[in-house]
């Protein structure tokens, strides 16, 4: 994992190029190499420069962290995300630590860091490399040009959040080709995943699980941009044979990973819960999740499938089937960027700023008054929150409370129905004590007795609960001025908790 | 307001001797422009705006006014209606016009910035109307997202860079020539975001221009925001519509006939969908959110 040796100090910028090459065929081979060439140079770049750094940085390999942090981003980057910053910063901690042991970790940190935003090169506004070369025209004269290159490039994430990734020039370059198949790599990842369960190698099994997801995702993603863009013009997709070769491949997908997944499922679940290890345990649980968040993903696919055929038909009615527009309409890419982005700069300059000129719309001059200048300049600048914006506070408006019952009746009710275990009652007898104190009180107590009917048995037994109150009707007529039914024998009934609990772990 | 009193008085008879027109209409068609200039007022909104746009268009001597009124103050009228109310815009060298120096400052000295701002602008419209029946047909709503606008640049830009790998050309530019770089290189070569240090976007990344391009033109009235998805997403307005249509479109394509560039299309929608192969080169939230 070290550099060639022998290019020990390339300079970034290749001034007296080599011999003239002959032809312009073996030229190009010459561009292409000293292209590549190139791509090493910020690499060498960070040794050469280490000593610039405050500090005493020569132990550190920078080339050796350099080449090591590319390996770990393009390892580390999937289809839909890239490498997270810090994530890199803290696993390249444990190499740049054993080459200095001695040194603070703060320090080492720091390495990781200046490594990682020189290969981003954080200082140019491109965050790239250029490098200067010089070829023969076609007509013989000597051109040189510039060839512009980034080693890791920083892409937009989920909310915000930005990601690293390793450009092709690095992965060709730094790495080696990599080639990856969707389909097979889902493949590859289960039947690995697999083998590490019934091996209970769990923490690998983790990792094999979340790529799996990824595959997953990647689906759903190609899926989305193809309705996309169906939504924007039904032609711009083949709705012939490639989408519906698509969609019915995917729905195979569906079905066979779905299978996969829940058979996936069960074999974890069991090892989760033969496992005496408590890590294993919970390593298995949160594998469970994963799977199950797999499995709730192609559900979801699945779902977006069967509605892209309804999507297609409703867009093709309304982009095909409505009455074609008179106007001369200007199709802005095909008129307007497609061929502005081959001109060159100056020429292109002209167009873009003829439509910028025209379509950003208007602004009401601004015209300041010295006071308020002063009290402008005067002002304190505003700390930026980090936290975000403030959040407003939140307009409630108090609900009226419509309950029937107040919370001091129902424990009125509930302290009347507190019955000892051995003496149950009749339900005349508690509503005409209840109407004593609150004529509106029985209405509740009535309630409760006929819910104490069908006692939740379930539900005591699983919270293991002491008692129960429950009612039977054994035939007699309830007499009351207001209620008519049966005369319910209101009762508690106590529970054997400990049995029950015993019980529970049994039937587990 | 007195002046422009004094200048209706003066104009307005020679037109119609019959209606005069008194110091009170011309109040009111310079209200009307008033509210144009604000574009984010919606006319269904404020019933004053309401009532001058019915004006306008049942009074034609009133609209004559009016469009006067705005002429005089450096304004083009686009179209007077209850959905894009009193839609108007600044005519060149007008005090309103907006200039490229003052919306970003760097591109006063640096030509790629600029060239990278203007082409956000044409690429948010180029997205939010993707074929020319959605240009000219006016229910049509648009939506763009900032990350969607980058991906569809990068993919077009990809295409030329692959278009020139299979001529076998060197597409590498000329040093100390930047004027004849193609202009796709620029956009290819600029980081789509960034980290800063306050997690916000990266000012100088495309999707920084992309995001300053549509928050000024949400600031038009041209766009409304609708959510925080792919890096924003917003719809556009009825005013957009007209913008592009009858002013920015045409004045692109002159500058681009100047330049004799004549493109050709059989009239079908060119902007194609990204292609799958280059999964290396698809940004997370790229695509576009789903509308119903």
């Amino acid at each position: 994992m070290t550099s060639p040796a022998s290019t020990d100090s390339v300079p970034p910028q290749l001034s007296a190029g080599p011999r003239p090459a002959p032809g312009p065929a073996a030229d190009e081979g010459l561009a292409r190499r000293l292209r590549a060439l190139a791509c090493t140079a910020p690499i060498h770049d960070l040794d050469a420069r280490k000593a610039n750094l405050a500090g005493e940085y020569s132990v550190y390999g920078m080339a050796e962290i350099a080449l090591a942090a590319i390996d770990l981003v393009t390892l580390n980057m999937d289809f839909d995300t890239g490498a997270d910053h810090d994530q890199i910063v803290a696993r390249l901690l444990p190499r740049i630590a054993a080459q200095a042991p001695q040194r603070p970790v703060a320090e080492h940190e720091r390495v990781a860091r200046w490594v990682l935003e020189n290969l981003i090169n954080v200082g140019s506004v491109d965050r790239g490399f250029r490098a200067v070369y010089g070829t023969f025209a076609p007509d013989g004269s000597y051109v040189r040009r510039d060839y512009d290159f980034k080693l890791i490039e920083e892409v937009p994430g989920y909310g915000g959040s930005v990601y690293l990734r390793t450009t092709d020039e690095a992965v060709n370059v730094l790495v080696g080709a990599l080639d990856t198949d969707v389909t097979s790599a889902q493949i590859a990842a289960e039947v690995k995943l697999e083998v590490l369960i019934s091996r209970g190698r769990l923490a690998d099994a983790q990792l094999a699980a979340e790529q799996a997801r990824y595959r997953t995702v990647q689906y759903s993603e190609t899926l989305r941009r193809a309705l996309e863009a169906t939504r924007r013009n039904v032609r711009a997709v083949d709705w012939l044979n490639a989408v519906p070769d698509m969609i019915a491949e995917a729905l195979d997908h569906v079905a066979d990973r779905y299978r996969h997944e829940n058979a996936i499922l069960t074999n974890i679940r069991k090892a989760r819960d033969e496992s005496e290890d408590p890590e294993n345990k919970r390593r298995a649980a949160e594998l469970v999740d994963i799977v199950k968040d797999c499995i709730r993903r192609h559900t979801q696919l699945q779902s977006r499938l069967l509605e892209a055929g309804p999507l297609f038909r409703a867009e093709q009615d309304r982009q095909a089937f409505a009455t074609p527009m008179t106007a001369s309409g200007i199709d802005l890419y095909g008129h307007l960027v497609a061929p502005v982005l081959p001109l060159p700069l100056e020429q292109a300059l002209r167009v873009t700023d003829a439509f910028f000129a025209r379509g950003t719309g208007l602004r009401t001059p601004v015209s300041v008054r010295v006071g308020d200048l002063v009290d402008i300049l005067l002002t304190p600048p505003m700390e930026r929150e980090h936290l975000g914006a403030e959040m407003p506070e939140p307009d409630l408006i108090a609900t009226p409370d419509d309950s029937r019952f107040s919370e001091e009746q129902l424990a009125a009710a509930m302290e009347l129905l507190d019955l000892p275990a051995d003496a149950p009652r009749r339900l005349s007898g508690l509503l005409a004590q209840a109407r004593r104190s609150d004529p509106d009180l029985p209405y509740l107590v009535a309630l409760l007795a006929v819910h104490a009917a069908s006692p939740p048995v379930g539900t005591a037994y699983r919270q293991g609960e002491g008692k129960l109150l429950f009612a039977v009707d054994d035939g007699t007529e309830l007499e009351d001025p207001e209620f008519g039914g049966a005369d319910l024998i209101v009762g508690t009934a106590l529970l054997d908790a400990v049995g029950m609990a015993a019980d529970r772990t049994e039937a587990a | 307001m007195s002046e422009h009193v004094e200048w209706s008085d003066a104009e307005a008879p020679a037109p119609s001797a019959s209606a005069a027109v008194t110091p009170a209409d011309a109040a009111d068609a310079a209200r009307l422009v008033a509210f144009g200039l604000q574009p984010k007022l919606q006319p269904a909104r404020d019933q004053e705006y309401t009532e001058l746009l019915r004006r306008y268009r049942e009074d034609p001597p009133f609209a004559r006014l009016a469009d006067a009124v705005a002429a005089g103050l450096g304004l083009v009228v686009l179209e007077v209606s209850p959905r894009a109310g009193m839609a108007v815009t600044a005519a060149e060298d007008s005090v309103f016009a907006v200039r490229m120096g003052d919306y970003a400052r760097r591109t006063s000295a640096d030509s790629g910035d600029r060239f990278l701002h203007g082409l956000a602008h044409l690429a948010v419209a180029a997205m939010a109307f993707p074929r020319p029946e959605d240009l000219a047909d006016d229910g049509y709503i648009g939506r763009v997202s900032v990350n969607g606008v980058d991906a569809f640049v990068r993919q077009a830009c990809h295409r030329l860079e692959e278009r020139a790998e299979q001529q076998g050309e060197n597409t590498d530019p000329a040093t100390e020539a930047p004027g004849l770089e193609a202009a796709w290189r620029i956009w290819a070569r600029r980081s789509s975001t960034g980290a800063t240090k306050d997690a916000r976007r990266l000012a100088g990344s495309t999707t920084g221009i992309v995001g300053k391009a549509v928050a000024f033109l949400t600031d038009s009235g041209f766009l409304q925001r609708t959510g925080d998805d792919n890096g924003g997403t917003y719809r556009t307005t009825a005013r957009y519509q007209l913008q592009v249509r009858d002013m920015a479109g045409g004045a692109a394509m002159a500058e681009l006939l100047e330049l004799g560039v004549v493109p050709v299309t059989d009239g079908t929608p060119t902007l194609l969908p990204a292609e799958e192969t280059d999964d290396l080169d698809l940004v997370a939230d790229a695509g576009l959110p789903f509308h119903s």
